[in-house]
């Protein structure tokens, strides 16, 4: 949260291949971005400095959005009907100083074209003297059990809690700070099933390829602690459980920032210190977000890829609906008497053999045995010249080897035909919080989704997150 | 620890270069109290928080980021005074290097040892610096396969008996128990405990306990600087 946006500019970036992206599309450059909001039709997310950026579908950013005030690294929170914005102003070390305000506003949209916009300050609701062991910036909201609680802090001493009144913002009169945590700042809270989750950054920011910036947890029944990580060790003594690091291309993951779609799907945001194939800029970054054993575990858009796409319903492997091609195989040799010489291995069966017996119009798909056969081994393609939604690009599912693509038909079938690059041929792959995927077609309406409506059958219905009919595990065939 | 970028790094780790004034010192208080003759145990943890504090030695770094294990095994058996690695000094004990340094013997009010607030408490440099503890541990019987368990921030080194024991390297932050020795005993009677911490920008700090084979602390065991 150290710079200013302005240290930022804005570059346009050359087309993306075709390959597994973390990256989102755009110009998504931010550093310190808020928790997304979604306001009149569009997602929304402050950083440090004046702006923001803003997209229409979570997949593409752009530069966007205004936030007055300034300072550093704000976040927002929906209450009714205001998004209330809090940021700090000083501190930092910048300038060599921790003394610092938490300020909040709100606005009933965040959409500066609407008649509703307009910023009303509410003011300063925490502060750090610059003497004592806290640096009053990062703040983050969490609204639970009717109650708004705000943490703040850097590596500066302390990260505090302070309660707020969530009818207007103020803090609650009376109300005095919590030490909740040490060595962490841009801290973010999240609340499930009675637990309250503190979330922060370890390590190095503001160092490009050299940040080591990580996000850790820890948990407490109690929003102002103690909190402790998975080994027990209070946040107050170090502590705190990995939820995600750097990985491939994007390096130190910092400002948390909890994304709750429903129906079971949950993903974060996070700003990259360094997107290497952005020359090393600062990004915003999407991931899905997983839960293991009560903890937060940052999850994984499916790579590309070839995958047997197995039922958490059935077992049974997505695969067409297609005669069963035997592998030549005389099974004597199975229980004949050992062998005296070298075994030789057999050959899998061919692509070729397998489509021998495939009509050449559409065919349907089902459930099966995994048998390893061709038509049960599925290529999937990120494909984000078409678009994407929250976090992803949009992928193209094909029988690897083929351009025979699963499509979902405009009458709600699901079959497989050539690719052509039309929407129900492009689907959107979420990962749920339980690890494994929902797969969902990209003219879906109503949260249809590919689901194992019997144990060897798939239709394209409702999802529903209580059971595993629509959940899907991507597995190397 | 530092945990910034060395552009803003640079305003930081050299104040003369930054705006705004020196905030007003809090001294020690906040943080440590006078360690007393009497022995003290550590706390319920196993930490202990008695120590002789060295005044900072200058040393200037605008990153943490280069703290590898060559440069701060380098810096910290670099001697900056006499006795450096064998004394076992006394309150109000002062060394002579590039400018006097002097000893204090504190009792820590936390579990972790703030130097950056014994530093600014003092008026001294917080930021581009060395510090060195040194305390005795007395132990009521010989104790083998326990282990000294470190946190620091930001890279330090310590020895148990004129031993290095641990050397946590790198950016540290600290962590209770983020670095632990091999077994080692200790002795029956007086043990001397010695560490050194460097650190760049940003909050310094350290804490140290014993565990046992179980991992669990130790905690019979005193302190008897004083």
């Amino acid at each position: 949260m150290k710079y200013r946006a302005a240290a930022f500019p804005l570059f346009a970036l050359a087309a993306l291949a075709g390959t597994a992206h973390a990256q989102l599309a755009g110009e998504p450059y931010i550093h310190d971005p808020s928790t997304i909001a979604f306001s009149d039709g569009k997602y929304y997310t402050f950083g440090t400095g004046r702006g923001g950026l803003v997209s229409d579908d979570g997949w593409t950013w752009h530069g966007g959005g205004v936030r007055p005030g300034g300072g550093v690294a704000p976040d927002i929170i929906k209450i009714g009907d205001r998004y209330y914005v809090v940021y700090a102003v000083g501190g930092g070390g910048m300038n060599g100083g921790h003394a610092s305000n938490v300020k909040v506003m709100w606005t009933k949209t965040l959409d500066p074209a609407s008649p509703d916009f307009g910023y009303h300050d509410v003011g300063i609701v925490a502060s750090s003297d610059g003497v004592e062991d806290c640096d009053a910036i990062d703040p983050a909201f969490l609204h639970a059990d009717g109650r708004l609680w705000l943490s703040y802090g850097t590596y500066f001493g302390y990260i505090r809690m302070v309660e707020l009144n969530p009818k207007s913002g103020e803090r609650i009169a009376g109300n005095q700070p919590v030490d909740v945590a040490i060595d962490m700042e841009a801290t973010a809270l999240m609340y499930r099933d009675g637990w309250y989750y503190l979330l922060g950054t370890h390590g190095t920011c503001c160092d490009g390829p050299n940040s080591s910036y990580n996000i850790r947890v820890g948990r407490s029944r109690n929003p102002t602690g103690p909190f402790v990580d998975n080994m027990g060790i209070p946040l107050l003594k170090g502590g705190g459980k990995l939820v995600v690091a750097g990985r491939g291309r994007g390096f130190g993951p910092g400002h948390f920032g909890l994304i709750d779609l429903g129906d079971g799907l949950q993903k974060f945001s996070m700003h990259y210190e360094s997107d290497m194939d952005r020359a090393g800029r600062s990004v915003l970054a999407i991931q899905p977000l997983l839960w293991k054993d009560g903890w937060p575990v940052g999850g994984d858009n499916v790579a590309a890829g070839t995958y047997e796409i197995q039922s958490e319903r059935s077992g049974g492997a997505l695969e067409l609906a297609v005669d069963f091609v035997r592998i030549d195989f005389d099974f004597r040799r199975a229980f004949g008497p050992p062998p005296s010489g070298p075994l030789a291995p057999l050959p899998d069966q061919t692509l070729a053999q397998d489509m021998a017996v495939w009509p050449s119009s559409t065919i349907k798909v089902d459930l099966g045995d995994y048998m390893i056969r061709p038509h049960q081994k599925w290529s999937v393609t990120p494909v984000p010249e078409a678009g994407g939604y929250m976090g992803s690009p949009y992928y193209k599912i094909v029988i690897a080897g083929t351009a025979r693509a699963l499509t979902a038909t405009a009458d709600g079938e699901v079959t497989t035909g050539g690719y052509t690059g039309d929407a129900g041929q492009l689907w959107r792959i979420d990962q749920l919080t339980d690890g494994t995927y929902r797969i969902s077609p990209k003219i879906a309406r109503n949260s249809v989704a590919l689901v194992a409506i019997g144990a060897s059958t798939v239709a394209l219905v409702k999802f529903d997150p209580n059971n595993d009919a629509g959940r899907w595990t991507f597995k190397t065939p | 620890m530092g945990k910034m970028s060395p552009l803003l790094v640079a305003c930081l780790a050299f104040p003369a270069l930054a705006a705004g004034g020196s905030p007003p010192l809090q001294g020690l208080s906040p943080f440590f109290e006078p360690a007393t003759s009497a022995p003290k145990a550590p706390d319920a943890d196993g930490f202990v928080q008695r120590w002789l504090l060295l005044e900072p030695i200058i040393k200037p770094n605008r990153s943490n980021a280069g703290f590898t294990g060559s440069y701060v095994r380098t810096a910290l058996t670099t001697e900056y005074f006499r006795g450096q690695f064998s004394v076992v000094p006394h309150d109000g004990d002062r060394v002579a290097g590039t400018a006097p340094l002097q000893w204090h013997a504190l009792d820590s009010k936390l579990f972790d040892v703030k130097l950056f607030n014994f530093a600014q408490g003092l008026n001294k440099p917080t930021y581009g610096v060395i510090f060195w503890a040194v305390t005795v541990v007395d132990s009521p019987r010989t104790m083998t396969d326990v282990r000294l368990a470190v946190g620091s921030n930001s890279a330090s080194m310590w020895w148990v008996n004129g031993k290095e024991a641990v050397g946590l390297f790198g950016d540290r932050r600290m962590v209770m128990d983020d670095v632990v020795s091999p077994p080692l005993t200790l002795h029956k009677g007086r043990n001397v405990i010695r560490g050194a911490v460097i650190n760049g920008p940003g909050l310094s700090d350290f804490c140290v306990r014993f565990v046992d084979a179980d991992g669990k602390p130790v905690r019979d065991i005193a302190i008897t600087i004083g």
